[in-house]
């Protein structure tokens, strides 16, 4: 089974609520999706025991090969290979990595090439495996990472993906294929905006999903409203407490500040079974 | 004219709240959000729009059934696993390189052209602003915001404004470089927890990767006060000046509900630390 925690908007605490899961549950796999901002193994503590360098195949041209015809940058639709007069210049941060170029250039002048855009790592901390990647710092392109990351889903655990904010391309290939997503939002405007979004997110991709409403004492009751009157389940409430904060600020899931709160996730993945015929 | 960018690396440190009470504290400026792909800046500064553009950007592709000979070449050239065994194309997983379509035999692949998202040009209490919204589950953010940045560039030089404030968005990636570029100074805000230091830390090395200007902001800094001594000295060592600190405080949150800034509707004490964080931003540039 695979569980994603998503939010659409950010800091609600999507990563709280994975870890706090994944220390109530047994026979568990974290998969942190998040790799502009991985912040999972704050939490969970593994010992990184490998790591795999992740690339996208980017052009290189052979210039005593190319006869500058212009077909490369024809069939390039994202503008990353230009064909000047006796030179070509490619911009690797613009590629898509799609192997058109190379398949269509007549004088057989264009190699792939590996570039690095991040990097995978593996551990465990106690009975949880640990999964995540880190983007490269001045990489934009996140999804191809998030899809090497999820090539190492070992299925027969139960499967937490935290998700990246927002709604657009890292969201969708963390999420894809999930059999259940919850959604970490908190009662403010801003909170409720984005969960519109993410619960339209939900929707066009087909994904069961329920509310976990964080810091649920502060802001308005008017996510409730809205929850209730979409008739999404509200899997849990977390009040706003000190401790709480304090404990993630120094990087404490919930159950570990207040272990009371074991029962209420292991409750919540209960339900989340059971409602869902897992 | 200057422009600032307000970002954090991880989500909901504050940005959206810091960049409206600069909107409420600045003269003479334009306002932009670009975070497209969960815009929230327009809660507080409650634009009415005044013009609505389409976004397009990108191609997916489309398979004409009628003319396809399903011979299979499309999908052993694809690389995003866009294409079923029954020849349809899965709009979300294509990347629209349209390698399929030039290389059908048939030609029967035909790339559509997306309308991913919508541009506005706005009127707010605090004066002109530039923003977006992605179409859900759609490519292309860091198009729409380079987008939105140069609309907002346009706006402030035909009215000869002193400043654009821009609202970014979380993480690293696509849409926080194209909010990068060309700006004065990008001003990022953490939070005293592990989390938001480290993420913190990333962004600026983003930010310092494309030579720009950085000064941090701690917000909710009470909340740990070690931890935000600990985020002042690591900056310290970055060559990174920590200009301001906003404690904690529940009328922050009131202020939102009600819609309002915190230069507005918050207490006295974050009212004062944000606007003081203003204008040292406003010295230093």
């Amino acid at each position: 089974m695979i569980l994603s925690v998503a939010s659409g908007k950010g800091g609600t605490g999507k990563t709280i609520v994975a870890t706090s899961l994944a220390l109530s549950i047994s026979n568990v796999q974290i998969l942190d999706c998040d790799v502009e901002e991985p912040n999972s193994h704050i939490f969970i503590k593994p010992e990184i025991a490998n790591k795999e360098n992740v690339c996208i195949p980017v052009p290189r041209i052979d210039e005593t090969k190319c006869n500058f015809c212009g077909k490369c940058q024809e069939v390039c639709v994202y503008n990353a290979i230009a064909v000047l007069k006796d030179k070509v210049l490619v911009f690797p941060e613009l590629c898509h990595g799609c192997g058109s170029c190379s398949y269509f250039c007549p004088e057989n002048a264009i190699k792939e090439v590996d570039k690095e855009i991040g990097v995978v790592e593996f551990g465990k901390s106690n009975d949880i495996q640990f999964v995540h990647g880190k983007l490269n710092i001045g990489e934009a392109m996140a999804p191809p990472l998030i899809k090497a990351v999820k090539k190492h889903i070992y299925s027969i655990k139960t499967i937490i993906i935290d998700a990246p904010p927002g709604t657009s391309c890292p969201v969708i290939e963390s999420i894809k294929k999930s059999d259940f997503c919850i959604l970490v939002t908190e009662p403010t405007p801003f909170g409720l905006n984005d969960l519109i979004l993410a619960v339209e997110v939900m929707r066009k991709l087909n994904i069961p999903f329920g509310v976990v409403i964080n810091r649920s004492d502060l802001g308005d009751d008017k996510t409730d409203q809205y929850c209730q009157k979409q008739n999404i389940p509200v899997l849990m409430r977390i009040p706003f407490e000190r401790k709480i904060a304090e404990g993630y600020s120094r990087g404490e899931t919930i159950v570990e500040t207040l272990p009371e709160y074991k029962e209420k996730f292991q409750e919540m993945f209960r339900k989340i079974k059971e409602n869902n015929n897992f | 004219m200057k422009q600032i960018v307000v970002i954090s690396g991880k989500g909901g440190t504050g940005k959206t709240v810091i960049t409206a009470s600069f909107a409420a504290l600045a003269d003479n400026k334009v306002m932009a959000d670009c975070d497209v792909d969960a815009a929230d800046l327009h809660l507080l500064l409650q634009p009415r729009i005044r013009q609505r553009i389409e976004f397009k950007s990108g191609v997916t592709a489309l398979i004409n059934k009628e003319v396809c000979t399903q011979c299979g070449k499309c999908r052993e050239v694809c690389r995003f696993d866009a294409i079923d065994e029954t020849f349809t194309i899965d709009p979300i997983s294509c990347e629209g390189c349209a390698f399929c379509h030039f290389v059908c035999p048939s030609k029967a692949i035909e790339m559509k052209e997306n309308l991913s998202g919508e541009w506005f040009i706005s009127d707010t209490r605090f004066g002109p602003m530039v923003h977006a919204k992605l179409g859900i589950a759609e490519e292309n953010s860091g198009k729409l915001v380079s987008l939105v940045r140069k609309k907002a560039k346009e706006l402030a030089e035909k009215n000869n404004s002193d400043w654009i404030i821009i609202d970014g968005s979380p993480g690293i990636g696509c849409p926080v470089i194209a909010s990068l570029s060309g700006v004065s100074c990008a001003l990022v805000v953490t939070e005293p927890t592990l989390s938001g230091m480290h993420d913190a830390l990333r962004v600026i090395e983003v930010a310092k990767h494309f030579g720009v200007l950085t000064k941090v902001v701690i917000n909710k800094y009470d909340l740990n006060p070690d931890m935000s001594e600990k985020i002042v000295e690591t900056c310290k060592s970055n060559d990174v000046e920590v200009i301001g600190k906003v404690g904690f405080d529940k009328s922050v949150v009131n202020a939102m509900v009600q819609g309002k800034t915190i230069i507005e509707g918050a207490d006295g004490k974050v009212k004062k630390e944000v606007t003081d964080i203003w204008e040292n931003l406003k010295q230093t540039l």
